[in-house]
């Protein structure tokens, strides 16, 4: 009894980890522009097809994947400067409809250039069980160590460069941050680039779960806006927490309320943000501000 | 100790104790004219600050202060009339270049990086000074690493500077109105600004406290050969301690001299009388 559920709170974790990876990316454009961008896991969706056209020319997994990261940050870089910066001052409903926009894009530029079939993408991290365990794959783990990494890397960035800090005075308060000399609309453009990167980290570790194909990143995005929400929105440690925490949720319920967990799958992510915006709108991690009027 | 924490001992040395008789003027504003759809916030206002001045601008509420500071700050654009620092009008530069003027500020309702801890504030003051980019930045490379120490040097200077040691660490949203000013005044300063801008500093404060924020505005103008702005409503503050009074009344100046003669001006005394009819 004790060791099934210890080993659904295991496998939740695994798949936890892919949701935080999402949540990850989530969280870096949220905290540069303070909305959410629903065509997030297009994105990476579309990364992944990269990854998986350079893998086809025959490059290594790791230069394969360093080149789509690479690829990935510019085209952030360059939606930020074509399709939002002429929005930038436009209402939150504007970047909703800009968003859908490039959603659609991403979902049916895959499917013209790449078709709509099923393929499958290749983990790095091989099939040798790790410590001689098989609770956990070495895919997932993999994946857990992954998301870690990227979470340490973001941290320092974010704490100990000055760019780092330039990008997080810039959401802060744009007004201040240009008084101080720094370049606010590149620093928008560089959250974008970063988040596009982060994300396509995540799409390339999905793809070897969920297969390679368009809509791949459905249901996936739902759970990372969940993790999000749990975390916080404003804090990557919430969102890696809150990832992790959302895929054990995930698990248990699937485990102990089986009908509900089958038929009603997305339903339980979506529950999850709904209950969490509603008893605590901050989030675990995530930092009440009050305005001062 | 590092370079930087030298170079501030340098600049506090090489400040002169008592001003020359006759300094360069460092700012000036030429015929600045502001409109907001209909109202003329700003009309045709000019006067200059000379180097190392402490210059006090008062005015009724809705006069055009905050506004004109707004000018001299790039968030503002004049409609027309000229702004011009050390002799270049900084109206041909894009924003962010305002800090490389050497130009400081402080808000009226404090515009503080509320998220990031008092610290970090104080460090994103320091931006104009570093130079590194981004890739260098993502890799960490030596050198960034000994901007970043000049920046957190600095940075500690101010904190020791203005007494904000007890609070570094917390984040800047959760401080007392008080202490968040301080914290602003820490970021202008970061900068190494040539021109301090300060709007109503004493918000806020009780009388001791205005006593003696009187004392540190002259110190940093003393020490860091700095010339002051000072915006406030605070008449006993503004007549001890600057050199220079410009007072505004919708939008328009109406006197300019010394504090005596300010005081004494019958426009100025009829704009502050005359209040009520707002
Ligand atoms: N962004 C703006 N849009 C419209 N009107 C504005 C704006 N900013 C200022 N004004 C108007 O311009 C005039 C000058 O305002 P300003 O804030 O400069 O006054 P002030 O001298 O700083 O007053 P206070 O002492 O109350 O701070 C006021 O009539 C104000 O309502
Ligand atoms: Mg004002």
């Amino acid at each position: 009894m004790m060791e099934l559920f210890l080993h659904q709170v295991l496998a939740g974790i695994a798949t936890g980890a892919i949701y935080a990876c999402m949540a990850l990316a989530i969280v870096m454009i949220y905290q540069a522009i303070d909305h959410l961008n629903f065509a997030q896991g297009e994105m990476a969706m579309f990364s992944t097809f990269v990854a998986w056209q350079l893998l086809e020319w025959n490059l290594p997994y790791w230069a394969a994947f360093a080149g789509t990261i690479a690829l990935s940050f510019a085209a952030g870089v360059l939606i930020e400067h074509v399709v939002l910066r002429p929005i930038l001052r436009a209402p939150a409903l504007s970047h909703v409809v800009a968003f859908i926009a490039l959603l659609a894009i991403f979902n049916s530029a895959a499917g013209f250039i790449w078709g709509h079939g099923i393929r499958s993408f290749p983990s790095p991290f091989g099939t040798q069980p790790i410590f001689g365990q098989t609770l956990v794959s070495p895919h997932n783990a993999g994946i857990m160590g992954m998301t870690l990494l990227m979470l340490v890397l973001l941290y320092l960035f974010f704490r100990h460069t000055r760019i780092g800090l330039s990008m997080r005075a810039a959401a802060a308060n744009p007004e201040s941050a240009q008084l101080a000399g720094i370049r606010v609309g590149w620093m928008l453009a560089l959250g974008w680039g970063m988040a596009a990167a982060v994300g396509s980290v995540a799409g390339m570790l999905i793809a070897p779960i969920v297969f390679l194909e368009p809509n791949m990143m459905l249901g996936i995005l739902l759970y990372g806006f969940a993790g999000a929400v749990v975390g916080g929105l404003t804090s990557p440690v919430g969102a890696v927490v809150g990832g992790v925490l959302v895929g054990v949720i995930e698990n248990l319920v699937g485990t102990y309320m089986p009908l509900l967990g089958r038929e009603l799958k997305l339903t339980i992510a979506l529950v999850i943000i709904i209950a969490v915006l509603t008893i605590r709108p901050s989030g675990l991690f995530g930092r009440h501000i009050v305005t001062r009027v | 100790m590092t370079s930087a924490a030298s170079a501030v001992k340098a600049v506090s040395m090489s400040a002169p104790a008592s001003r020359p008789h006759r300094a360069a003027t460092l700012l000036e504003a030429r015929d600045v004219s502001v409109r907001f759809g209909g109202i003329l916030a700003l009309d045709g206002v000019s006067f200059t600050a000379a180097e190392h001045q402490l210059l006090g601008l008062i005015g009724p509420n809705g006069a055009g202060k905050t506004t004109l500071f707004n000018c001299f700050s790039r968030l503002y654009t004049p409609a027309s009339g000229d702004i011009l620092v050390g002799g270049q009008s900084i109206l041909r530069h894009p924003p962010h270049r305002i800090a490389d003027f050497g130009i400081g500020r402080t808000f009226q309702n404090l515009a503080l990086f509320k998220t990031m801890s008092v610290f970090d504030n104080i460090r994103v003051g320091c931006h104009r000074l570093g130079r590194s980019d981004f890739l260098s930045n993502a890799l960490h490379l030596p050198w960034v690493r000994g901007e970043t120490e000049e920046a957190d040097a600095i940075a500690r200077e101010l904190i020791g500077f203005l007494d904000l040691a007890a609070v570094s660490e917390r984040r800047a949203a959760d401080l007392a109105f008080g202490l968040q000013k301080r914290v602003e005044l820490a970021r202008a300063l970061a900068s190494r600004p040539k021109l301090l801008l300060l709007d109503e500093p004493a918000g806020g404060l009780n009388h001791h406290e205005v006593e003696e924020l009187g004392l540190l505005i002259r110190r940093i103008r003393d020490e860091r050969g700095v010339t002051v702005l000072l915006v406030e409503h605070h008449m006993n503050l503004v007549m001890s301690t600057c050199d220079k009074v410009v007072a505004l009344d919708f939008g328009r100046k109406v006197a300019d001299g010394t504090a005596a003669q300010v005081q004494r001006d019958p426009d100025v005394i009829r704009a502050y009388l005359g209040t009520k009819r707002r």
